[in-house]
């Protein structure tokens, strides 16, 4: 019988497997950052013991960081302490670090695959549940809470058992104005916030096959999002012509090699998986959602859910989700007022994010109630879009370009969302508190965000694109 | 490096029948700024449990003088979200023991299991019969055995069993840690690494 993508990668990797046990995995590399670290690296200190492969650890700083001035010390006593440990942890254990200021600096899940740190067929950790982001490279992906931090510090090995394995298909053609963002944001709505806990997710059909790799990335990330332990896509083309003359990739008769071995890695006609799903990508409208969970969402033409529709005993919590959004039974989000538009995150902030953004934005203004943020994924993504004059456009529009982090994705620097506010953003959480205490996030698009922006409503821009000749491809 | 130890444990529970629980709720990301384990516990729940002048909210189980005991009863899905074992950190810091729900999110079952919090995953209705006993008596007592794996509701005698990973139930019965046991193999590590 064949074989599964996901279990070529995983043999590939299992240095021991004992009945009984999980596996030890072999982890190729391990990125981390500020926030998950500290614990760890004291944990190390305790036991006496070095990172067991320093060289196979890429740090950077970026859940803590403000996204201005940051050519100047940051003002927030705690997160300067954590980001200031974090150097000086690195510099003690010999670790390679992007901190703030270096040209390589970003959201970690932006950094790996711009670097060409992630490749097709590796493993990769961090300490941050959206490193299935990777995935997108044909790759197994995990985030890891920091005791799993510390025990591939100490042997560059995950203790794990096999997950079941999940494939996603997605076949036909987008509507125009519709992305991998609203793909993923569907998926999500069809199946729960649930519905792939247990699960290694591999996305397949010709929609995705046609994504580019940052489609592909924004899809993968948000396989936490349903629960699902990692998300893959199987390497192509468009994945090799990706990697290619990166920073780190492969060089030479070394990238020759690895093209040949990634160029088996797909699952086999006849390989076997626990859980098979189908959707049509025609069926797919620009998404929103308006719950506290990203598994509520729905199209942006559509009505929030009656109460009197769940089950009694989930009603309690669906009640709960809408009374914080401030928003009642079957009301249309469409032409509702907003006060924010965030586009970034690991989500949706690179190089094709902001190009997009860009084009649609180009000679129109925002809207007055709204206070928009863009904030790159990465200083590369940041210059590149400085070099492309995105930035001038952005300006004009009254769309500030920033400087990279997580920023409003979780709030933990200056970057939030003040309570009661909305903001439709382009990240991947819309739980409470997300982006601020008592903040209400719709997640949506870059396009739809922009659109969004532009009017000072939630907006379907579809009605643009119909108004404009101009064709945007997403 | 040995880890905290755990049997058996009879007590109170506090119950939370809220469904999708994410680990933002459990700890909000601007407490996440510190560089130790300890102290979470106080900023467990935060935005549930105190107001914006950091008042307690008296509707939140957490406030309630009624409602104590080493096991937190949950809505399915719980511990949904980010992979911030300051989660799992922030519960058992607060003196629970145990999490009982009828779904776990993967990451924070396994933050859980590394830190000696045990989450136990019952069935639906098990769980609604545990919210019923509550709602009925808030002192309802109930029983966790994790060497013979059961639950039970004390005062009926309702019981179920529950699955836990073979080598996680030995890790938390002994104190077992998993550092020492990946290291204990750092020769097939090396070997691999050697193959490559
Ligand atoms: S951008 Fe948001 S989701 Fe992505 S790594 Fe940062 S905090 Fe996590």
């Amino acid at each position: 019988m064949g074989q599964t993508l996901f279990d070529k990668i995983w043999d590939a990797h299992v240095v021991s497997s004992n009945e009984g046990f999980p596996d030890i995995l072999y982890i190729d590399t391990h990125f981390i950052h500020e926030v998950t670290s500290p614990q760890a690296f004291d944990g190390l200190r305790t036991r006496g013991l070095p990172v067991f492969r320093p060289k196979q650890t890429v740090a950077t700083a970026d859940h803590n960081v403000p996204t201005i001035d940051q050519h100047l010390p940051i003002k927030e006593e705690l997160s300067r302490y954590q980001v200031d440990m974090l150097t000086k942890n690195c510099a003690e254990f010999g670790i390679e670090l992007y901190g703030l200021g270096h040209p390589f600096q970003g959201i970690v899940h932006v950094i790996g695959p711009e670097l060409g740190i992630t490749r097709p067929g590796g493993t990769y950790v961090c300490g941050d549940s959206h490193t299935s982001t990777h995935g997108a490279f044909g790759a197994i992906a995990f985030g890891i809470g920091t005791s799993q931090v510390e025990q591939v510090m100490a042997t560059q090995c995950l203790l794990q058992s096999r997950p079941k394995r999940m494939k996603i298909e997605v076949n036909g053609t987008l509507q125009n104005g519709v992305g991998a963002k609203d793909i993923i944001l569907y998926i999500i709505s069809k199946i729960s916030a649930a519905g792939g806990t247990g699960y290694a997710v591999e996305y397949a059909g010709d929609t995705i096959r046609a994504l580019s790799m940052e489609g592909r990335m924004t899809i993968c990330n948000m396989s936490i999002e349903m629960g699902a332990r990692c998300g893959l896509i199987a390497p192509d083309q468009t994945t090799i012509e990706y990697v290619k003359g990166r920073e780190f990739a492969p060089k030479g008769e070394e990238w020759d090699k690895a093209v040949a071995y990634w160029k088996t890695l797909y699952s086999d006609a006849d390989a076997q998986f626990d859980e098979v799903l189908s959707f049509k990508a025609e069926d797919i409208e620009p998404m929103i959602t308006y719950g506290t969970n990203p598994g509520m969402g729905i199209g942006v033409t559509q009505h929030v859910p009656e109460t009197a529709s769940f089950e009694t005993k989930e009603q309690g919590s669906y009640k709960k989700a809408l009374d914080y959004m401030g928003l009642h039974d079957d009301e249309q989000l469409l032409g509702k007022p907003i006060d924010y538009v965030f586009i970034g995150s690991c989500t949706n902030s690179r190089i094709e994010d902001l190009r997009q953004v860009a084009e649609f934005v180009k000679g129109k203004h925002k809207a007055d109630n709204v206070t928009v943020w863009v904030v790159p994924g990465s200083k590369q993504v940041q210059e590149q879009a400085i070099r492309e004059g995105l930035d001038k456009i952005f300006d004009e529009a009254g769309f500030p370009l920033r400087e990279p982090g997580c920023s409003a994705c979780l709030g933990m620097n200056e970057d939030k969302i003040p309570a009661g506010k909305y903001c439709v953003s382009t990240s991947n959480r819309n739980f409470e508190g997300r982006q601020g205490p008592n903040s209400r996030t719709f997640l949506a698009s870059p396009l739809t965000a922009a659109a969004s922006a532009i009017t000072g409503r939630v907006t379907d821009i579809r009605e643009f694109l119909k108004s404009s000749e101009s064709e945007l491809v997403s | 490096m040995a880890t905290k130890i755990f049997k058996h444990i009879q007590t109170s529970v506090v119950p939370l029948p809220i469904e999708n629980i994410d680990t933002d709720q459990i700890i909000p990301a601007r407490f996440l700024k510190a560089t130790t384990r300890e102290g979470f516990g106080n900023n467990l729940f935060r935005d549930w449990r105190f107001d914006e002048n950091n008042a307690p909210k008296e509707d939140f189980v957490l406030n309630n003088p009624n409602f104590s005991g080493k096991i937190l009863v949950a809505g399915k899905n719980f511990g949904c979200g980010s992979s911030r074992e300051h989660a799992a950190w922030a519960i058992a810091d607060y003196g629970f023991d145990a999490v009982v729900s009828s779904f776990f999110a993967d990451i924070f079952k396994g933050n859980a299991l590394n830190n000696g919090l045990l989450p136990v995953q019952v069935s639906d209705d098990f769980l609604k019969k545990i919210f019923d006993a509550v709602d009925a008596d808030q002192h309802t007592v109930v029983e966790i055995d994790l060497v013979d794996q059961f639950i039970k509701i004390v005062a009926t005698g309702e019981q179920e069993t529950f699955e836990v990973n073979p080598y996680k139930k030995a890790c938390m019965t002994n104190g077992y840690d998993d550092i020492d046991y990946i290291l204990s193999k750092k020769e097939l590590i090396e070997e691999f690494e050697e193959a490559k």
